[in-house]
């Protein structure tokens, strides 16, 4: 239920701006992956372009290697919609389909995938929302609609929308930036349960939360404002938080600069 | 800034007048009172206060502005009841005077001693051309919005979409020539056609003359009302939320997946909107179909033979003859048109109200 993932020299571009250049990273399956580092220095970006979400953007494009178990998931002949099916995505802003209720939140994925059937639904709704620790709270107002949760159940019902597909690798992109204190330490608590069937990879500007959540962390930073976005430093999170081998990952942990 | 002196004696009289004759204390705030004309809130206090509250003003901009919209907004209903009196006044007068039942009678010769006139075909007839009309036009219309807002590069989809909203200035009395002299030549061909091979569907069938029906009609306020449809549900389209719709591709949704998952439930209250406003303007539309429709005074399902009558074209046919009687009667059929239109219009509001619970959310 968890793969690894091989990124080989990925570059991105919007256009003619490269957002990131070269990045070499393995993450290993069933591991909690924390990329770090100052604001636009491509860490959005190189996640989004491990589910190929990076060229739903005009004129973006990913240069190099992505494989997923081997398997080149930019490869021409490789279908997009699979290639986002197996590496699911949460947003920084809960997104759920305001529409839509709670159930029809969680199920969405799965109606996509051309599930009809109702017990098969209602069976993976619950594993879904049991996962995301949301079941509990929502269990009796499956109806409502989802926008009508707080900011942290949103996000929980976002989480359980994107688990509900039964994806290989969870991506999420500062998935607590919006949440208060209490909702974020439910998040993070969620993602220790959820590594044991996911490949998690988070993106977070709070080094205190990467440091609990993660085995590994990378360090991304820019030399300066239009330059690109480059893998610094990329270790255990232990080794890094306490002694890592760059002196700006130091400068960065420590907060001297970024 | 302790001593700073009470300003509530003067910001009642609307508070202009702070700059001079303030006993100002020396201190702090002494250099700006020496520099009268510098801000509306000299002294210690600031913008942010500081002294004692000044009391509100009972007379300004803000109370000003709040009876000029209410005056605006009351204009409104006062209009509305003056032009429903005088239709009324009127109307009665003419509906007392017809010697037929003005719900059932099919034909319309108020102008006559004993004067017959009745509804029922021309509100028949409106219903049908505006219904067919939606329902040929709404599906393009929703085709060429959603491909306008995604699927068109972005440079096309704004000049296409310029041209659509052209389309929508060229005055109706032109797409009603256009389709008398022109269109009808075609339509007739296909109704023959349809008559020919499908001529036992009751819709097609008959025995002629083919052109000036209720298809040509409905097929030029269907191209009549494409316009606004199209540039009311593309804006609608392109409000979708961008997160909701990356929230469905990152779920494995293809493009038009995606459209059908975020963009179409999430446009679902503009697109009934638009499809009123379109189903409002075909309603009333009177020139076009005046000009296109073969003008008969009976009630039939039949699509393509010559035929067919609305409300306002009758009013637009018949008007420059008609004398006090043939008057009252045309207005009471515009009181009916109303009413249809209203009723529209009240159900529309309903479909939407029954998902208010959902649709707020999304704001």
């Amino acid at each position: 239920m968890a793969k690894r993932i091989d990124a080989t020299n990925v570059t991105a571009y919007y256009g003619a701006f490269k957002a990131i250049e070269n990045i070499n990273i393995t993450v290993e399956p069933k591991t909690v992956t924390a990329l770090i580092g100052p604001s636009g220095c491509g860490k959005s970006t190189f996640l989004r372009s491990i589910n190929r979400m990076h060229e739903v953007l005009p004129a973006a494009r990913v240069e190099g290697s992505l494989t997923i178990d081997g398997q080149d998931i930019y490869d021409r002949d490789v279908d997009v919609t699979a290639v986002r099916r197996m590496i699911g995505m949460v947003f920084q802003r809960p997104n759920p389909f305001p529409t839509m209720s709670i159930y029809e939140n969680v199920v969405a994925g799965l109606r996509l995938n051309g599930v009809r059937k109702k017990s098969l639904l209602d069976e993976a709704a619950e594993k879904a929302l049991r996962s995301a620790n949301l079941w509990d709270e929502v269990k009796d107002r499956l109806g409502k609609p989802g926008a009508g949760l707080s900011g942290g159940q949103q996000q929980r019902l976002c989480i359980a929308r994107t688990i509900a597909v039964e994806p290989q690798v969870v991506l999420m992109d500062e998935p607590c930036s919006a949440l208060d204190p209490i909702s974020t330490l439910a998040i993070e608590d969620l993602m220790f349960q959820l590594k044991d069937k996911f490949t998690i990879i988070i993106v977070t500007h709070n080094m205190q939360q990467a440091a609990r959540v993660s085995d590994r962390t990378a360090f991304f930073s820019i030399e300066k404002t239009g330059d690109p976005g480059r893998l610094i430093e990329y270790d255990n999170t232990q080794r890094i938080f306490s002694n890592p081998s760059q002196k700006k990952t130091e400068d960065y942990i420590t907060g001297r600069f970024g | 800034m302790g001593d700073t002196p009470h300003r509530s004696a003067d910001a009642g009289t609307g508070g202009t007048r702070v700059t001079e004759g303030h006993p100002w204390p020396a201190g702090a705030s002494a250099h700006v009172a020496e520099s009268p004309v510098s801000t509306g809130t000299p002294g210690g206090p600031g913008l942010g206060g500081g002294g004692a509250l000044p009391t509100a003003r009972r007379f300004g901009a803000e109370r000003a502005f709040r009876g000029l919209t209410f005056a605006a907004g009351s204009f409104v209903l006062v209009v509305i009841a003056a032009i429903a009196v005088f239709l009324i006044a009127k109307a009665v007068p003419a509906l007392r005077a017809n010697t037929v039942n003005f719900w059932t009678y099919e034909g319309w010769s108020p102008n006559d001693p004993e004067p017959k006139f009745g509804i029922g075909a021309l509100a028949f007839g409106t219903v049908l051309s505006s219904a067919l009309a939606l329902l040929m036009a709404v599906p393009v219309a929703l085709g060429i919005a959603l491909y306008l807002s995604h699927y068109a590069p972005r440079r096309l989809g704004t000049s296409l979409g310029f041209l659509i909203d052209l389309l929508a200035a060229v005055p109706s009395v032109v797409f009603g020539l256009w389709g008398r002299d022109y269109f009808s030549g075609p339509v007739g061909n296909l109704s023959i056609w349809l008559n020919e091979y499908f001529g036992w569907i009751p819709l097609f069938g008959g025995d002629g003359p083919y052109g000036a029906s209720i298809l040509l009609g409905a097929l030029v306020l269907a191209i009549m009302v494409l316009p606004i449809i199209t540039s009311l549900s593309r804006e609608v389209f392109l409000q979708t939320p961008t997160a909701n719709e990356e929230a469905a591709l990152a779920l494995g949704a293809t493009r038009w997946e995606m459209i059908r998952t975020a963009v179409l439930p999430y446009g679902r209250p503009g697109i009934i909107a638009a499809v009123m406003l379109g189903l409002g303007r075909a309603l009333g539309e009177t020139i076009a179909l005046a000009m296109t429709l073969g003008i008969t005074f009976n009630i039939s399902f039949n699509l393509i033979e010559n035929g067919g009558n609305t409300i306002a074209a009758n009013i637009a046919n018949t008007f420059g003859e008609a004398n006090e009687t043939g008057r009252g009667a045309l207005i009471a059929s515009g009181l009916v048109l109303f009413a249809i239109t209203l009723i529209v219009n009240i159900t529309a509001r309903a479909i939407i109200y029954r998902r208010r619970e959902f649709t707020e959310s999304a704001a």
